[in-house]
């Protein structure tokens, strides 16, 4: 793709999260010719953020196919096509409208080892787009990854970064069970960062230190890493010492990095998009309290949007969390006593 | 057209009669509270197995709903070893071996077409001969994934064939509050490809329309909906009372053309039938299915059979879970 450079065999090329994804697709149907693409307008459009931009005319309309709108069949038939051998990566254009393939997102493809008791091997990858920032119409910007982690059998990977978008989305197309792999909306062109040429992959249920502090940590995911970082920088001219825990993907869960974390600065703060109520963020907090309840210093504290669905246009920029909310969130951990 | 030879057609009716059988001793086994709930294949036997008939157990998958497998016994014994699992409640009951290409049953109507157009799609990829053929019911031509999955296949011209079982009702549901449609076969229409309406009480239509699909299919030319109309002879269920809402004038009227009757006397007037093999047959089908439900509850289950095959290997907290679970007694 343009706008790439690489210093080189065995360095790194600066890419967008968007081109890192899309190199990552190129790398994984080159390297396994089991894995098909499909998805709504993944093959003649490369995507509607041009996130498989040339697979169709690399690797024919065999293996890259766009389908009838229709989330449900898109979810279902990679049920299929895994039986029959093959390694299904399926778009759904955006997250919010996974709400109408959920009976089979959540009652078929997640059950399928469990109920057969591994007669068949669901290398499924669920791909889709997600979160706010971007003015999208409605349903486009849900963050539901909350709901799906309380679905047993999928994983779910949600990187931060250009290099984890590319080594989390090769381990999840190689994994032998399904991974719900979300790419945030406002990371495909705003986030981009050195990304390891060649072979990278990034083992699912392992978390990243995005900045060290002894201070306080915030535990985050995808867009909101970048957020909590930028909060982190800021503070650090005030001399506070802030870490920044990634989580990168919420099953498996790295409960000991967020213990180890936890249980070393005795304060944390948790950011989500999604609503606060049953959000993924609420069984962090848990986690916490399970882990490190005798570490603490002060109640940790939930960032997230409102309870409320995801609002219009121009209510989005007080829905979301942004710089300015984490950082009174971290002001109010530290000032407790 | 592919009629069965008259072997053929005495093979499925040893089927039918078997699955007839078995579902009689099924029923009472319920009601000993010795089985769980139990949908009877009484009046879709013609169907079923007339369907079977006419695959190649070797290449042709099928995806069941759930109330064939008495009937699929062209794939093998362990079909129904593994059913009678099912119905102990055993989660082996889910397993079936390798290389049998018939799913485990469907609890949630249609989802399973959309699987079984993913299978011929994968297979038409993979360059091996075969189709994939859905069962599901009238009931179930009203949800999504009927649409949905059909219009993939016309789309795909996957090598896949949606046979609609039309027993008349979904549970107390008849089909005219089903569908306006004037049939479930002419909703093919909706995704251009043939709609075939079949005597599902006539073994030998069914084989013959399902043969004519799979040799449509082979040959790259595309899915058919097949719609076989039967008549629903039993309850929907063991957990259904059919005599809150089925007409007992229309009950008699369809057991008068029970297919197993039907395909009966056919063979007694060649001469491949009689009082004798009838005997023998339920005998044999009763000893079939006492000895798969001894087998299956001499199955083993560990506690930790819980956790098992939910990932290919446990996350951290499911590990951890598991020695909760087990006290750290088992893996």
């Amino acid at each position: 793709m343009s706008g790439t450079a690489s210093d080189g065999p065995g360095g790194t090329s600066d890419l967008t999260m968007v081109q890192a994804i899309n190199e990552t697709l190129h790398a994984e149907m080159e390297r396994d010719e089991r894995v098909v693409l499909l998805g709504q307008d993944v093959a003649r459009n490369g995507g509607v953020f041009r996130a498989t931009e040339g697979l169709v005319e690399k690797f024919g309309d065999r293996r890259v196919v766009d389908m009838p709108i229709s989330e449900a069949v898109i979810a279902g038939a990679t049920v299929g096509l895994a039986i029959a051998g093959l390694v299904p990566v399926a778009e759904i254009q955006f997250l919010g409208f996974s709400y109408q393939a959920m009976h089979q997102l959540a009652g078929q493809v997640a059950r399928l080892r469990y109920r057969t008791r591994s007669r068949f091997e669901p290398a499924i990858t669920i791909r889709a787009p997600f979160g706010g920032g971007v003015r999208t119409p409605e349903l486009h910007s849900d963050s539901l990854e909350g709901q799906f982690a309380n679905i047993p059998g999928l994983k779910i990977a949600m990187p931060a970064t250009a290099d984890d978008a590319k080594g989390l989305l090769a381990a999840s197309i190689r994994e032998p069970d399904p991974v719900l792999f979300l790419e945030p909306l406002r990371g495909y062109r705003g986030i981009r960062g050195p990304v390891p040429d060649g072979e990278h992959v990034v083992p699912l249920g392992v978390a990243r230190a995005a900045r060290r502090g002894h201070d306080v940590v915030v535990i985050a995911w995808s867009y909101q890493v970048e957020l909590a970082c930028r909060a982190a920088d800021t503070l650090r001219g005030e001399g506070l010492s802030v870490g920044v825990l990634d989580l990168r993907t919420l099953v498996p869960l790295d409960v000991e990095a967020i213990t180890e974390a936890v249980c070393h600065c005795g304060r944390a703060v948790v950011v989500q998009e999604s609503p606060e109520t049953s959000g993924f963020a609420s069984e962090i907090v848990a986690t916490i309290v399970d882990e490190c309840f005798w570490s603490l210093e002060a109640p940790v504290v939930r960032v997230s949007g409102y309870d409320v669905p995801y609002p219009v246009g121009r209510l989005e920029d007080l829905y979301v969390p942004d710089e300015a909310r984490i950082i009174a969130a971290i002001r109010r951990v530290l000032d407790s006593a | 057209m592919t009629a069965p030879s008259d072997a053929r057609l005495r093979d499925i009716f040893v089927d039918m009669l078997i699955a007839r059988t078995q579902a009689g001793r099924l029923w009472n086994l319920q009601r000993q509270g010795q089985v769980g709930t139990v949908a009877p294949i009484d009046g879709h036997e013609a169907t079923i197995v007339g369907a079977a008939h006419a695959l190649d157990p070797e290449h042709d998958w099928v995806v069941p709903q759930y109330r064939e497998p008495l009937g699929l016994r062209r794939y093998g014994p362990e079909i129904l070893e593994r059913f009678m699992l099912y119905n102990l409640g055993h989660p082996a009951g889910g397993h079936i071996p390798e290389p049998i290409r018939v799913l485990p049953n469907q609890i949630a109507l249609a989802t399973q077409i959309p699987h079984a157009v993913g299978i011929a799609w994968g297979m038409t990829l993979r360059d091996e001969p075969g189709v994939a053929l859905a069962f599901f019911g009238d009931g179930s031509s009203s949800e999504g994934d009927f649409y949905e999955a059909g219009n993939l296949a016309g789309v795909l011209g996957a090598p896949v064939i949606m046979l609609c079982v039309n027993n008349q009702w979904a549970i107390s549901t008849p089909v005219h509050l089903q569908t306006a449609a004037d049939s479930f076969a002419a909703k093919a229409a909706a995704f251009g490809i043939p709609g075939v309406l079949v005597d599902g009480n006539d073994a030998s239509a069914v084989y013959d329309a399902v043969d004519e699909a799979r040799s449509r299919a082979l040959a790259g030319r595309g899915p058919t909906l097949i719609e076989a109309t039967l008549y629903r002879l039993g309850a929907h269920t063991t957990a259904d009372d059919p005599t809150r809402y089925v007409p007992a004038e229309d009950l008699e009227a369809a057991r008068r053309d029970d297919p197993l009757l039907r395909l009966r006397g056919y063979l007694e007037d060649r001469g491949l039938w009689d009082d004798g093999a009838q005997e023998a047959t339920e005998v044999e089908a009763l000893e079939l299915l006492d000895r798969a439900l001894d087998r299956a509850r001499a199955e083993p289950l560990a506690p930790g059979s819980l956790l098992d095959h939910c990932y290919a290997t446990d996350t951290p907290r499911l590990a951890r879970q598991r020695a909760d679970l087990t006290g750290g007694s088992e893996r």
